[in-house]
Order: structure tokens, then C-alpha cells, then sequence
């Protein structure tokens, strides 16, 4: 009966959402106000529907009502609690059903946060919003429902894939949707500024916060992906090129690029068309990765089961989707205008070229995630594309915007001195230089790496400079705590994020360059040497979880005769599935990360694993980290959402003195 | 109000795309690509575990359908295989060839005895180097020669007795009928 409940739900969402895509739609065509005052009931509505649906379908996992067949191939009676609800998006049907719950989400948070915007404007942009949402949930009634119910009910379900048994795929997918369908906001905007034929500082104002939280939650969500993979994959790799990563590194690396042209939109009214470009680009390529993944067009590690016609209905979706945006696109973009013009060296410029590259790099690895598919498509034969590719394309690509990186925040806008500039950085590029000479020479670094690591201190070094000028240039007599609050948090917000590539690229040129894989056979009580390291098997024993049987083993890890760590790899065979799994141990640490996998056991007892060494690993996710939060920080700050109220309803020009006051950060 | 044809630009691009899109929906991804596919197999000249002294080379096996399963004792999904491929072995007019692969001969010697041994021989690439010639990026991987010399198939990764059974048997019945 429940079930039930959440598919009516589903269903009733359905006319919802096409009331709020339609009706507010028209009345902001024809001035009706009574048909604009639909968008905000019913987008609180839909949300209600949908949080019902999801809810539904989550306390179905909870009770393991195997009746339901999703259930019954996506959870399993010994399966535990916290699992079972991560179930709910452990599979085609549920997953999308979150992807939409999120939408609605989303939606709801628009609809209540923008009482300021003008009237006709809010309406369009829920309206794009509602009709979105109207075509995800009519392909899920279609093609992928998952309240089915299957008969006869099976006495217990095949378990979830137990390579999504882990704490870090409970909240995998729902971060990264939040960051990919949180892009649809952006997108929005974009759509309703179209529309209007009219772009102003208010629509920038606006979007800003919301695209930066949705970078922020992809950035966290692409992380967690990444470090699931790491230690769960038991290869000791962390990014494999893989089509579903690229499919989330697209919108990333388009996010980042969007987030820097919205922040001239906002502060100087530039780029005008060429943002709205990028917000549609950026939720086209969110719908191009659900599509590359849902569909099974592209074979992957994570190899989903795969539907033709479902891969048909998205596709057409899709095309409607970013047909209608782009086309809309050509027809009015001239409208909204290129915005004022800057000097060649300026910030603008330089945000500029960091657009063009990032967008370059996000063209690559579109290029590199579709050619097999391209060469496939024309008969030319059948390819994979692998790291190398990726690897040998996007490092000269992030060379030139690393250093462009540092200086950029140095710039005055609209048109920079150079001397000014180069005063400013000389000591920085000093300081680089001695990194990269002194890291190159001690460690014997290639110059690829050693300019990698003079890079990482680059970057790091301009963002903390920033942050040192903007304490100093604090009244006198300050003290310290006072100058730190006083820095507004779109600045902590850049500082963060810019140091945090900095600390990822000197992780991966680091791990790239300096890691090492041992093999070593040993039975227990014998040791072997791996690196400065000794590795003991201790002892072994057979362990049973809840839903699997494992082989356990204890390992100590020896260095100069004394005991740093202890590690218990295990071998894990899940029974539901009859699926055998490797648990890889790590012992973490600040210089280095320890990774041990076993590989094989013989049969005479000879426990063969593989130990890798990977010298400041913890600082890719350190670095990462700092990015996510570094976007968190900049979407809370509380310039960007208080001012727009007052300028919406004196509905002035774009540079007031209000906002270029709370802009220069 | 000017039109610029430069704006309509990405409409153009994402239109091709779709149509790439769409013609790849008709296409199985799943099934791995190999160059090899068409081509005539590889040739290499490697020791035979079974019969240290004598040589195997692929020439060997003109005139017969044959299977060359690529194996190592180091590698888990191997053993996992091994029924299935009994099963191939088992099931079809077919010489069922193992290459192993980055492994010592008396490792791979110990490795049949204790699991069984389904190959009609091994032959033995210590160094990995035919491996490279045959596109070898993951242990194991499975091979259909026909009569001509000519690489009809190949499969990644373990058999299963499903694969075995709707994709090699049916596939070896045909090219032994000619």
C-alpha cells in the first residue's frame, strides 16, 4: 500500500510540475499576475509529492518490502540499516527518482529565496524549472519506475552491489547530484534572462550563490567518488579516466569556468552572453553525463545495466532540452549584449583566458569520453581512450591557468598596471622558482614535477598572500581575530579555493611522481621489505559480517625495527551475489599514505598482496576539500543575498554604488 | 534586432553530437573492442609448459578453430573461470590453447595441479612480450582463431558458463561448419 502511495505521488507531481513549466510561463507573457502567483504554490507542492515519493521508496529499503522489485534486486535481509537506505539510489530506477527529488529540492529553495527577484522573472525561472522537472518524472513513469511491484514477492532480495556497500556511497551519488542538478538553476536563470532579452546585475546577483553551492556540493560529491574509488577499488588508484568520472569532471570543469565569468557579470556587467552560454552549457553537460551513465552508450568500470529505449528517451529529452536552450540561445543572445569592453591586461582579460582554457579542457575530455564512440558511430572500428590520452592533453592546459591563477587576483579590473603588478609578485615568483628549483634537486624530480610543485607554490602562496593584504590593510590596533572576521566571505572563499589547488597539485605531482608498488608473497610469521618499509604478516583469519564471509589478515608495518602501523586487508565474498571483493587497509598519514591489497591466497597458505606507497596522497583530498569549502564559504556570504532585495525593487542600473562596494573582493 | 550566425553555433555542434549520440545507442558498448578483431593473429614462438623443449607458435594451428585463453597463476578472476572454460573446452569441436602470462613456469606448473587443467597445452609468455602483441591489458582474456589464422573474437575479463554457452560455442560451431 505504501508503495502505492509513493507512485500516486509520482503521478500527481507530474501535472504539478507542468502547471508551474506552463501557467507562470503565459502570465509572465501576458502581465497576469493570477497566473505568476501559480509558480509559488505550486512549486511548494510538487516538492511535497516528491518528498513523498522519495520517502516512500526509502522506507520500503528501510522495511525490505521485497514485493517491490527494486527492492528485491537492490537491498537484501541482512543487509544493514544505513545500507539498505543507500539502496534506494544503488540502481537505475532509484537513482533518477533522486535525481528529480533533488530537483524538486531545489526548486522549493528557489521558489522560497526569491521573493526578491522581480515578479515576471521569478515566474520564468521556476517555469524553466517546472518543465525540466515535468520531463524527468514523465521518463521515469515511462521507462523506469521503481515502485513496480513484482509477483510473486521473493522470500529475499539479491543485495545491493556490495561494491556500494561502504560509507562513502551512501552520500556519493546524493552530493553529486546536488552539484549536478543544482547547475539547473544557473540554467534557469540563463533560460528566463533569455527570455526577457534583458540581462542585469540582479540576475547575476542571484545566480551567483546558487551556482557556487552547487559547485561546491559537485566538488564534495566528486570527491567522495574519487576516494570511494580509492580504497574500495583496491588498485590504489584514484582517478581512472573513466567514462562516468569524465561524465562528472564535464560540468565541473564548465562550473568552475562559470563561477569565474559570473563573478565580471556580476562586478563589471561583462561577459553577458558569453555566461549565459556557460550556465546552459553547464547543466547541458550535467544532463550529457546523466545520459552517458543511464544509458550504458559508453562501457565503464561501473558498468550500470543498460536499456536501449530508456537511452532513446533520454536522449530525445536531452535534445528537446538543450535544443530549445541553444536555440533560444541564437535567437536572443545578440539581444542580451557582450557588456563593456577592458584593456588587454586587466582581471577581466585574465578571467578571460581562464575561461578559454577551462572550457578548452572541457571540450578535451568530451573530445576524449565520445571519440570511441564517434569512431564507433562511423564504422571506423572499436577504441578505448585511456589516462595517457587524458593525461597528455589537460596537463598543457592547466600549466598556462595554474600561473594565470596566481596573478589573476592581483589585477585591478577593467584595466591593470603592469609595474604595479610586477612589484606585487616578484617575491612570490622568487619563492616559486626556489620551490620548484629546490623540490626538483632534493627529490630528484623530473622538470615536468619540479615545475609542477613551483606551480602548487605559486598558487598557494598568491592565495595566501590575498589574504595577508586584506589583514593588513585593516585599521591599525586591529587585533588579529577581528581583521580575520572582517574579510568578507566571498575573499575567504577564493583564498580557500585557490589554496586548495594549490595543495591538490602539489599532492598529484608528488603521488605522480614519487609513488612506488611492492609485491610480496609471505606466509604468516614471515616478513618481507618493501621501500624503508617491513612488512610482517602477523596472522590471519576467517571473519563473517553481517551480509559476507572474509579472509582477514594482520599486518604489521615495520620502519627502522619499530612498529608504525597495523593493517587488516581482507578478501570479502558476498554471499547474496556470490561476488568476491578486496577491502584494501591504509595506514594514512600527513608525508604518506600506506595502501595494502591483498591479491591472491594460495592454496598452500601464501598470502600474495600488493603494497603501494604514495607519498603525500592526503593532500589531493586535502586539497579538494579546501575547493568545496572554499565554494561553500563564498555561496554563504550574506553580500550576496541581502543586497538584491533593495536593488530589485528600485530596479536600477547594473553598478550602483551598493554593489560595487560589496563586490570588490 | 541583428542575427548572428556565430550564435547559433553551438546548436549546430550539439545537433551532431545528438546524432552521434543516437547512432551509439544502437551499438553494444559492452562488447570490448580489439584492433586484433579480422586481423590475422599475432605470431610469436614461445616454450611450452607441458613439454619443456618443444615450441608453440599459432602457425601451428592452421586448419583448426581454436581458443587461446590468456591466464596467470597471480591472477584470482582466472581460477574463477576455470569451469567455464572446462566447460568450453568440453563443450565444442575446439583446442583450448593457454597462454600464461607474466608467471613462472613453476608457479603456473602448481597452479594446474592444484585447480585442474582444461588447456590442451600452455605455452609460456614469462617476459609478457606476446601478451603486447595481442592487446593483453587484463588477465584474463579469451580468444577465438578460425581455420584461416584470423582472430574472430575476443572476450575480457573471466568466462562465465553463460558466455561460454550463448556466445563461444554458438560462435565455434559456425566457423567449424566453414
Amino acid at each position: 500500500m505504501i508503495p502505492e502511495l509513493g507512485h500516486f505521488a509520482l503521478i500527481l507531481a507530474l501535472p504539478l510540475a507542468l502547471a508551474l513549466g506552463v501557467l507562470p510561463l503565459l502570465g509572465a507573457r501576458y502581465g497576469s499576475a493570477r497566473l505568476m502567483a501559480v509558480a509559488r504554490p505550486a512549486a511548494l507542492a510538487q516538492g511535497l509529492c516528491m518528498a513523498l515519493a522519495l520517502g516512500t521508496l526509502v522506507h520500503a529499503f528501510a522495511t525490505t518490502d521485497f514485493s517491490v522489485r527494486y527492492v528485491a534486486e537492490h537491498a537484501n535481509r541482512t543487509l544493514p540499516l544505513h545500507y539498505r537506505v543507500a539502496g534506494t539510489w544503488g540502481g537505475h530506477e532509484g537513482s533518477l527518482l533522486l535525481w528529480v527529488g533533488i530537483l524538486a529540492g531545489w526548486i522549493v529553495a528557489v521558489a522560497l529565496g526569491s521573493r526578491g527577484l522581480p515578479r515576471p522573472f521569478a515566474a520564468r525561472v521556476l517555469a524553466v524549472l517546472g518543465l525540466v522537472e515535468a520531463g524527468f518524472i514523465a521518463f521515469i513513469l515511462l521507462g523506469s519506475n521503481p515502485f513496480e511491484r513484482g509477483w510473486p514477492a521473493p522470500a529475499d532480495g539479491r543485495d545491493l552491489n556490495p561494491l556500494l556497500q561502504d560509507p562513502g556511497m551512501v552520500l556519493h551519488p546524493p552530493l553529486l547530484y546536488m552539484g549536478y542538478v543544482g547547475f539547473s538553476v544557473a540554467f534557469a536563470f540563463a533560460l528566463a534572462a533569455l527570455i526577457e532579452g534583458r540581462f542585469d546585475a540582479v540576475w547575476t546577483r542571484w545566480t551567483r550563490p546558487w551556482t557556487l553551492a552547487a559547485w561546491a556540493f559537485l566538488t564534495g560529491g566528486i570527491l567522495l567518488g574519487s576516494f570511494w574509488a580509492y580504497y574500495e577499488l583496491g588498485w590504489g588508484g584514484w582517478w581512472f579516466w573513466d567514462a562516468v568520472e569524465n561524465a562528472s569532471l564535464m560540468p565541473w570543469l564548465a562550473g568552475t569556468a562559470l563561477i569565474h565569468s559570473l563573478a565580471v557579470s556580476e562586478k563589471r556587467g561583462g561577459f553577458r552572453h558569453w555566461t549565459v552560454l556557460l550556465a546552459i552549457l553547464c547543466f547541458s553537460l550535467s544532463l550529457l553525463g546523466t545520459f552517458l551513465v543511464r544509458s550504458g552508450v559508453l562501457s565503464s568500470v561501473h558498468a550500470f545495466a543498460a536499456d536501449p529505449r530508456r537511452g532513446a528517451l533520454l536522449l530525445a529529452f536531452l535534445a528537446v532540452v538543450v535544443g530549445v536552450s541553444l536555440a533560444l540561445y541564437g535567437w536572443r543572445a545578440a539581444q542580451v549584449g557582450a557588456g563593456p569592453r577592458f584593456a588587454p591586461f586587466s582581471r577581466e582579460s585574465l578571467l578571460l583566458v581562464n575561461n578559454v582554457l577551462l572550457v578548452s579542457a572541457t571540450a578535451t575530455v568530451l573530445l576524449g569520453t565520445l571519440y570511441p564512440l564517434v569512431l564507433d558511430a562511423l564504422g571506423l572500428g572499436r577504441i578505448s581512450v585511456g589516462a595517457p590520452y587524458f593525461e597528455a592533453v589537460i596537463v598543457p592546459l592547466m600549466l598556462p591557468l595554474l600561473f594565470l591563477l596566481g596573478v589573476g587576483p592581483f589585477l585591478a579590473w577593467k584595466r591593470a598596471e603592469a609595474g604595479t603588478a610586477w612589484r606585487r609578485l616578484r617575491l612570490l615568483l622568487f619563492i616559486a622558482l626556489d620551490v620548484a628549483v629546490a623540490a626538483g634537486v632534493a627529490l630528484a624530480l623530473s622538470p615536468l614535477a619540479a615545475l609542477g610543485l613551483g606551480l602548487a607554490a605559486w598558487v598557494a602562496g598568491s592565495a595566501l598572500w590575498q589574504l595577508a593584504q586584506r589583514v593588513a590593510a585593516a585599521p591599525a590596533r586591529t587585533p588579529i581575530w577581528r581583521r580575520l572576521r572582517a574579510v568578507p566571505g566571498g575573499h575567504w572563499g577564493l583564498v580557500l579555493a585557490h589554496l586548495g589547488v594549490g595543495v591538490f597539485v602539489a599532492g598529484v605531482t608528488l603521488v605522480k611522481s614519487l609513488e612506488s608498488a611492492h609485491d610480496l608473497s609471505l606466509r604468516p610469521g614471515e616478513s618481507g621489505r618493501a621501500g624503508a618499509y617491513v612488512l610482517r604478516l602477523v596472522d590471519t583469519r576467517q571473519e563473517r559480517g553481517p551480509n559476507y564471509l572474509a579472509a582477514q589478515a594482520r599486518f604489521e608495518l615495520l620502519r627502522e625495527g619499530r612498529v608504525v602501523a597495523e593493517l587488516r586487508p581482507e578478501k570479502r565474498f558476498y554471499v547474496a551475489r556470490q561476488m568476491p571483493m578486496t577491502e584494501a587497509a591504509i595506514d594514512r598519514g600527513f608525508t604518506r599514505d600506506v595502501y595494502l591489497s591483498i591479491a591472491e591466497i594460495t592454496p598452500d597458505q601464501r598470502w600474495i598482496v600488493r603494497m603501494h606507497l604514495k607519498p603525500f596522497m592526503g593532500w589531493i583530498w586535502a586539497g579538494v576539500l579546501l575547493m568545496a569549502l572554499g565554494g561553500a564559504v563564498s555561496a554563504a556570504d550574506r553580500r550576496l543575498r541581502r543586497a538584491p532585495v533593495a536593488r530589485a525593487e528600485s530596479a536600477c542600473a547594473p553598478s550602483s554604488t551598493s554593489l560595487a562596494n560589496a563586490a570588490v573582493s | 534586432m541583428r542575427i548572428r550566425p556565430l550564435l547559433g553555433l553551438p546548436l549546430v555542434a550539439f545537433a551532431v553530437l545528438v546524432l552521434l549520440l543516437g547512432r551509439g545507442l544502437q551499438l553494444d558498448a559492452h562488447e570490448l573492442p580489439s584492433p586484433l578483431i579480422g586481423k590475422p593473429a599475432p605470431a610469436f614462438n614461445l616454450q611450452r609448459l607441458d613439454a619443456p623443449g618443444t615450441r608453440f607458435v599459432p602457425a601451428q594451428m592452421r586448419g583448426k578453430v581454436w581458443v587461446l585463453n590468456v591466464w596467470a597463476s597471480w591472477c584470482a578472476p582466472c581460477r574463477a573461470e576455470l569451469p567455464a572454460v572446462q566447460a568450453l573446452a568440453e563443450g565444442a569441436r575446439v583446442s583450448v590453447v593457454g597462454l600464461n602470462y607474466k608467471d613462472s613456469a613453476e608457479g603456473a606448473r602448481e597452479w594446474l595441479k592444484a585447480n585442474g587443467n582444461p588447456y590442451a597445452f600452455t605455452a609460456l609468455d614469462t617476459q609478457g612480450k606476446a601478451g603486447i602483441d595481442w592487446g593483453v591489458y587484463g588477465v584474463p582474456e579469451t580468444f577465438v582463431i578460425d581455420q584461416r589464422g584470423v582472430v574472430r573474437h575476443k572476450h575480457t575479463g573471466p568466462l562465465t558458463p553463460e558466455t561460454v554457452r550463448k556466445e563461444l560455442l554458438p560462435l565455434i560451431e559456425r566457423l567449424n561448419r566453414g
